[in-house]
């Protein structure tokens, strides 16, 4: 079997993973419940966690295996902590198991993403993706971080890692330490608006 | 309250049914409630409570997928629209062609206030050449009535809906008397940078006119000046626009507002409008059609009770449909009597013809001056401070453009409530980093995005219209309509000078346009229905054979039918047209008074 017959294989199995299916969801979250949607008219003021609206998808392997990727798109640094630390792995399960096609897209993608990861790893390490070091994991993510200049043969898991960066990135800028970490400070009430302050006018030549 | 039932409402003797309750239908049950007569309005969505209902300070991380949309909320999570989009569950419409550039996109709000629970509450004035654009260049059609008939009623709804902005005197820009408008919100650095740009390539950046409260309403002299002599409406009046809080800087219109500082018809028509005693509304009461009586004349409509699915009359002395414009074609076209068997009104064989929308095109940049600001409080009045309007108007009179009509810039950038995309697709800045990098470079490119809009005239064509479809129908048993659409070449150039303009600005400020300029206007065109401007329908004009409407928005078949949302609008100005379909609403009305009064009517 060549190479891409392989993943294509391998792909193909991890994508087999029915939508919803409660034998993938933890047993905390909406078992039993099938994936349907919100609807045209959602109670706006409730507040959600994954898992509240449809059954999430992760087996415990996949759950390591997006913290593990999530974190080495976004550190803990002096700022701020990493992205599972602020429920990313959620999110992320939360987005793929979502009953809209632009999720079910994102499903596909990332369930077989996680699988040629996996054996991207046994191919190049002969390990587990859970069992490489630092370094022996960025050297994948080196191979597969910048579409435009991965090699052919890295294309797909590319499109792959852009697509998980994004979700990652999208789900830990929008939690509080997210907004912290941006230094955005709105969103609170004021008696009245000032406009730019005199030294951010300076810095783009306006004063 | 006087929110009342269907079997109420069937039951209730009333001057004047209005079919809708957004901002033409909003505007007339007003203004006619506030002069005493009685009226009962039907909205085919639910009741909807801003006040109560309103997710104003709700962020990202408390909704399904962080509030992103779907096809159930296509503007995200939040957006105050409930039962509406694109789509409507049950409510089917049709294309007539599979052409993708020949479909129109059908945006409905099924929920009181209509399509006032989504919009930018861009509030411009049509100047002058808007009401006359065929005399101007030949092309399309001229208003029956001119600025100086609309200017009036343009000053009274700023009064009353409160609109930010400033008079700046430009050409077919019009300035408003003092005492209408409210202070425009302090520009952004985003927007300094805007202006001092297009001020080097030859154009105008000015305040843009929101209906947003930057200041209080002067609940002192607006009232009087609103309803001279009539110390009822006045006192209502004063005392509800005192309930109305300012802006308080924080969250986005777009979620509505629980403090009622900016527009919905909600928040500012139908409280007052409720206080008279005068208004019967009636929810999920979805109008089929109008009916006539024997002598020619309105009697009332006929309508759907969503809870029952039985079929109820309304009966009234006068019938005013502001459904949105084609929703009021499709209740004409589906109003069929042995007199009038292709539709009401219809004798023209208008009904339904010269829909427009706006055109669109869109381009990002990125400005590296912008980069790594000093943090500050960015959001302001959460949409427009600032536009570029349309500067084109001589050289189109010379003849040196390729397109014969204008577009106004709508342009976004700032500090804003981080959201799913802020520091997505970055790879074409960062070169795909992850990791600390990817960390320091969300930082860096965070608030140094702006986002170009244009926002143009598309001229009305033979080829864009709605009819019945034959076979289709929705879930109440009501026939469906089937669109037909296309852009003219007017349209496409236009599209393509757009972002030709864009790229040239981002450029000239030291960005990087994101993606590629759209050369070809077919590209760099939205859709038809995606900007969610439609108007026309059942135009009005001074001839019977080629209008559906009168200049008093009365149709010339009907003499006590008018129609007060978009749909009598002869051409589709840059300006979003919510202003004005609220001007005009309110001109209709007043006329709609005085014929009662008359007892014409």
């Amino acid at each position: 079997m060549d190479r891409r017959t392989s993943l294509r294989w391998m792909l193909a199995a991890a994508a087999s993973l029915p939508l919803g299916d409660a034998r993938f969801s933890p047993a905390h979250a909406a078992a039993g419940k099938s994936a349907v949607p919100y609807g045209a008219d959602p109670g706006l003021l409730e507040i959600y966690h994954p898992g509240d609206l449809w059954p999430l998808t992760f087996t415990p392997a996949q759950r390591a295996q997006a913290a593990l990727l999530c974190d080495a798109i976004i550190p803990a640094d002096a700022t701020s902590p990493s992205a599972s630390a602020v429920g990313v792995v959620d999110f992320i399960d939360e987005w793929i198991s979502a009953p809209y096609p632009r999720q079910q897209e994102d499903r596909k993608l990332v369930l077989e993403g996680f699988a040629w990861f996996e054996a991207e790893a046994s191919r190049r390490y002969s390990k587990p993706a859970a069992a490489l070091s630092t370094e022996q994991r960025h050297a994948i993510c080196d191979d597969i971080c910048y579409l435009p200049k991965a090699k052919a043969e890295f294309a797909e898991a590319a499109k792959f890692f852009a697509r998980f960066r994004d979700l990652t990135a999208g789900g830990f800028y929008t939690t509080p330490q997210g907004r912290k970490d941006l230094q955005y400070v709105g969103n609170v009430p004021l008696k009245q608006f000032d406009g730019p302050p005199r030294e951010v006018l300076e810095k783009v030549g306006l004063a | 309250m006087a929110m009342v039932t269907a079997e109420t409402a069937a039951r209730g003797k009333y001057d004047v049914i209005v079919v809708g309750s957004g901002a033409g239908g909003g505007q007339t049950a007003y203004t006619l409630s506030m002069n005493g007569a009685s009226v009962l309005m039907l909205e085919a969505g639910r009741r909807y409570d801003p006040e109560r209902e309103t997710a104003m300070f709700q962020t990202p991380e408390m909704a399904p997928l962080r509030a992103t949309s779907t096809p159930e909320k296509p503007f995200g999570f939040y957006d105050a629209t409930v039962d509406g989009g694109w789509q409507v569950p049950g409510e089917p419409y049709t294309q007539a062609s599979t052409e993708k550039s020949r479909r129109f996109e059908w945006w409905r709000a099924r929920m009181l206030g209509g399509r006032t629970n989504h919009w930018g509450r861009i509030a411009l004035r049509n100047g002058p050449y808007d009401f006359k654009p065929y005399s101007r260049d030949g092309l399309g059609f001229d208003w029956p009535i001119s600025y100086e008939d609309m200017a009036p009623y343009y000053d009274k709804v700023e009064m009353l809906v409160g609109i930010y902005g400033a008079n700046d005197g430009l050409e077919n820009t019009p300035n408003s008397p003092d005492g209408c408008l409210l202070p425009p919100p302090k520009p952004i650095v985003s927007d300094l940078l805007v202006q001092k740009h297009t001020a080097k390539l030859g154009f105008p950046t000015v305040a843009c006119h929101r209906a947003v409260l930057t200041a209080p309403l002067d609940w002192k002299n607006a009232p009087a000046k609103l309803h001279p002599g009539n110390a009822v409406a006045q006192d209502i009046l004063a005392r509800d626009m005192r309930k109305r809080s300012p802006c308080f800087w924080a969250t986005p219109c777009g979620h509505g507002c629980s403090i009622r500082a900016n527009y919905q018809s909600t928040t500012v028509h139908l409280p007052p409008a409720l206080e008279t005693g005068k208004l019967d509304i009636v929810t999920d009461a979805m109008v089929a059609e109008v009916v006539l009586a024997k002598d020619g004349r309105a009697s009332g409509v006929r309508f759907v009770d969503k809870h029952t699915g039985a079929s109820r009359e309304a009966r009234a002395r006068v019938v005013v449909l502001a459904a949105s414009a084609c929703e009021t074609a499709r209740i004409l076209l589906n109003s069929k009597s042995a007199q009038f068997p292709q539709g009401l009104a219809n004798s023209s064989g208008k009904v339904g013809r010269y829909i427009m929308d706006t055109v669109g095109s869109d381009l990002d940049g990125q400005i590296p001056l912008l980069e790594n600001l000093p943090p500050h409080n960015e959001e302001g009045a959460s949409g427009l401070h600032m536009y570029v309007p349309w500067w084109g108007y001589r050289m189109q009179k010379a003849h040196k453009l390729a397109f014969p009509r204008g577009y106004h810039i709508e342009f976004t950038g700032g500090r804003r409530m981080p959201g799913f995309g802020t520091a997505g697709g970055l790879e074409w800045l960062s070169g795909g980093s992850y990791g600390a990098k990817f960390k320091e470079d969300a930082r860096r490119y965070y608030g140094s995005f702006l986002g170009f809009s244009g926002r143009g005239e598309m001229i009305p064509n033979e080829q864009s219209f709605c009819e019945i479809d034959p076979q289709v129908k929705d879930k109440w048993g009501i026939p469906v309509l089937r669109f037909h659409w296309q852009w003219s070449e007017h349209e496409i150039r236009q599209a393509r000078h757009m972002q030709k303009t864009f790229a040239d600005l981002i450029e000239s400020m030291g960005g990087r346009v994101k993606g590629q300029a759209q050369t070809t206007g077919d590209g760099a065109i939205h859709a038809g229905g995606n900007i969610i401007h439609e108007v026309g329908g059942t135009l009005m004009g001074s001839d019977p054979a080629k209008s559906v409407l009168n200049k008093w928005c009365r149709a010339w078949d009907v003499n006590n039918l008018f129609v007060t949302d978009g749909a009598p609008f002869p051409s589709n100005a840059d300006k979003n047209p919510t202003l004005t379909i609220m001007a005009n609403a309110w001109r209709v009305a007043d006329h709609i008074l005085e014929r009662m009064q008359r007892k014409e009517l």
